[in-house]
């Protein structure tokens, strides 16, 4: 395998007593589909907090592209290609996706501090925007106000937002959570077709999506990874069972 | 807000006829020159709301673009009118380098101001900008010896306008400067705000979170928008001394700031004509109710104020633009606003 684009070096976080990182190890290969899995409470959306710079390890680095990004704000680490999307839609409610995507092209170009040209002006940062859109499939609506847009709809933009800042690592933190059936297909769709050179770390609970997304799973308890392997030495592992049926200990 | 919109073909098309002058814009500004005609007696009210709409212009653009509150700018509309006054009384009394000298003097203290503003938001901002005008306005109460103090500057003497037009009792040539003024600032904030910059200030006000998400140079943003917002803010203060000759405390006072946000709310942030519309129907309710009863005249702006947030809790254009976007008023009024209103009804 190639040199990982990203990886952790014994990364540690605590609240308190409470630990929700402890010798965090991963190395990610580029272009790989990782999911992230665990029992609620493992610690999965504050490791990519850490990782995105959303909040400071108390030990540990954080390399991308083999350079160490663990000082840097998150600004900067989006700018070198580190990028997350949220559980819980951030969006931008009162501008429609057109805008809203533009407006991230139009920052990753550097062109968002021009105030003497119009956005229009600049006609191929537009036709990126709608591209994306396009390729997610929602090219129709990319008119309507975002908060008017149908919730899966919503969940499609917070990923073409991502994917408009050029990543090499895209961090999904449940794509799907909240979305349902009969929309989640075209959700699958969108993260399938991804571009391979982009590496992938989703976070999610439907085990269905996950064996059919990735390829390779990282388990996380308690803070701590248990164990990385591809979906079926994650699925054969007794210990995974364990956590997910008879885990207790781990509430 | 159904989107009836067939003839958006594309993208370009799109934002291309977000940004196309309306009727009812050309309307709206060969209105402004109706007082001329119709109402030469009150050429000095109408200089004062061309004044007031040019200082919620500026407010518009941080707080209804950025979301950046401010409880304190009137500050640099102090600023631009106690410079324009002091650069007058020192012997300059030339108006349009006046205008500029207080404009660039306004701007810079924005630009110095907006490196702590722009770590801050929301409550703290209020604080901030609260503190930061009592601060200036105490400074000039207590530089008596600069400012005059509570008694006003005096020794203000503007020299005719381009050599030609003296400042009249009327306020013809005041009216004349003012409005000219405010529509050229008016161009440059319509652009300011169609650009990728202004896309990004909206980006910040909708949600600053997600903007340090996608890699944006919010900061920058903001530092950039307070300075052309307090340059802005500074050219009305300083109108308003070179068209009344003279300078009083009141243009840092507290009220002068909470009324321009009241203006700026009852017309409708985040719109380039909230300002404009709100200090209007502000500043002629005012001088009727003060016609009618000189001592409770606040009264019935209360009232004002209070059904405005009930009924049209995104102003008066925000209410306008509703109706604009509804089916009937897309009947009657489709032919003056086109696709922008109801692209941008809220």
């Amino acid at each position: 395998m190639n040199a990982p684009v990203l990886a952790t070096r014994g990364l540690d976080k605590s609240f308190g007593s409470l630990v929700v990182a402890r010798e965090i190890e991963i190395s990610l290969p580029q272009g790989v589909r990782y999911a992230l899995i665990g029992p609620n409470g493992a610690g999965k959306t504050t490791l990519i907090n850490l990782m995105t710079g959303m909040l400071r390890p108390d030990a540990g680095q954080i390399m991308l592209a083999g350079e160490d990004i663990t000082a840097l704000g998150p600004e900067e680490r989006v700018r070198r290609g580190l990028v997350r999307t949220f559980q819980i839609n951030s969006l931008f409610p009162h501008l429609n996706p057109l805008e809203a995507v533009t407006l991230v092209v139009c920052e990753r170009e550097r062109i968002a501090r021009t105030f003497w040209r119009t956005t229009a002006d600049y006609r191929e940062a537009v036709d990126e925007a709608y591209d994306i859109l396009k390729s997610l499939m929602l090219g129709a609506d990319c008119y309507r106000q975002t908060r008017e847009l149908a919730y899966g709809q919503q969940r499609l933009l917070e990923i073409a937002l991502a994917l408009a800042t050029k990543p090499k690592v895209l961090l999904l933190d449940e794509p799907a959570a909240g979305v349902p059936r009969e929309e989640s297909a075209e959700l699958f769709t969108a993260i399938n077709n991804l571009s391979a050179d982009i590496t992938v770390l989703f976070i999610e609970h439907d085990m269905e999506l996950v064996f059919r997304l990735a390829s390779r799973i990282i388990v996380m308890v308690s803070g701590s990874i248990l164990l990385e392997g591809t979906p079926e030495q994650i699925s054969a592992d007794p210990r995974v069972r364990e956590v997910y049926l008879g885990g207790a200990q781990h509430g | 807000m159904a989107v009836t919109s067939p003839a958006v073909a594309g993208p370009h098309q799109y934002l291309e006829s977000q940004i196309r002058w309306r009727t009812i814009e050309v309307v709206f500004w060969l209105a402004t020159l109706l007082p001329f005609v119709l109402t030469p007696d009150y050429l000095v009210l109408a200089s004062q709301i061309a004044i007031t709409a040019l200082f919620a212009l500026s407010l518009d653009l941080i707080l209804g673009y950025a979301g950046i509150v401010s409880l304190g700018h009137a500050a640099f509309f102090g600023f631009g009118a106690y410079t324009a006054g002091l650069i007058s009384k020192w012997g300059w009394g030339e108006p349009l380098t006046g205008l500029l000298i207080s404009a660039v003097a306004a701007g810079l203290l924005g630009y110095l101001m907006s490196f702590i503003i722009s770590r801050f938001r929301h409550l703290a901002l209020i604080m901030i900008t609260l503190g930061f005008g009592l601060l200036l306005l105490e400074a000039a109460n207590s530089a008596s010896g600069l400012t005059g103090g509570a008694d006003g500057l005096q020794g203000v003497n503007m020299w005719p306008l381009l050599g030609t037009f003296k400042f009249d009792l009327y306020g013809y040539t005041a009216y004349c400067y003012s409005l000219i003024v405010l529509f050229l600032l008016f161009l440059v904030s319509r652009r300011v705000i169609n650009s990728p910059f202004g896309l990004s200030l909206r980006g910040i006000r909708e949600n600053a979170v997600r903007m340090r998400a996608i890699g944006a140079t919010s900061r920058a943003h903001i530092r950039k928008i307070y300075t052309i917002s307090a340059t802005i803010a500074g050219v009305a203060g300083a109108i308003l001394t070179q068209t009344t000759e003279t300078v009083s405390l009141g243009v840092l006072d507290f009220q002068r700031s909470a009324d321009i946000l009241v203006i700026l709310i009852l017309g409708g942030a985040g719109r380039l004509y909230g300002g404009l519309v709100g200090a209007i129907i502000y500043l002629i309710a005012r001088d009727q109710f003060s016609g009618i009863n000189p001592q409770y005249w606040y009264f019935p702006i209360g009232v004002l104020l209070i059904a405005v947030v009930l009924f049209l809790p995104n102003g008066i254009l925000g209410g306008l633009a509703q109706l604009a976007g509804s089916e009937r008023g897309q009947r009657w009024f489709g032919w003056l606003t086109s696709s922008t209103l109801r692209g941008r009804a809220s």
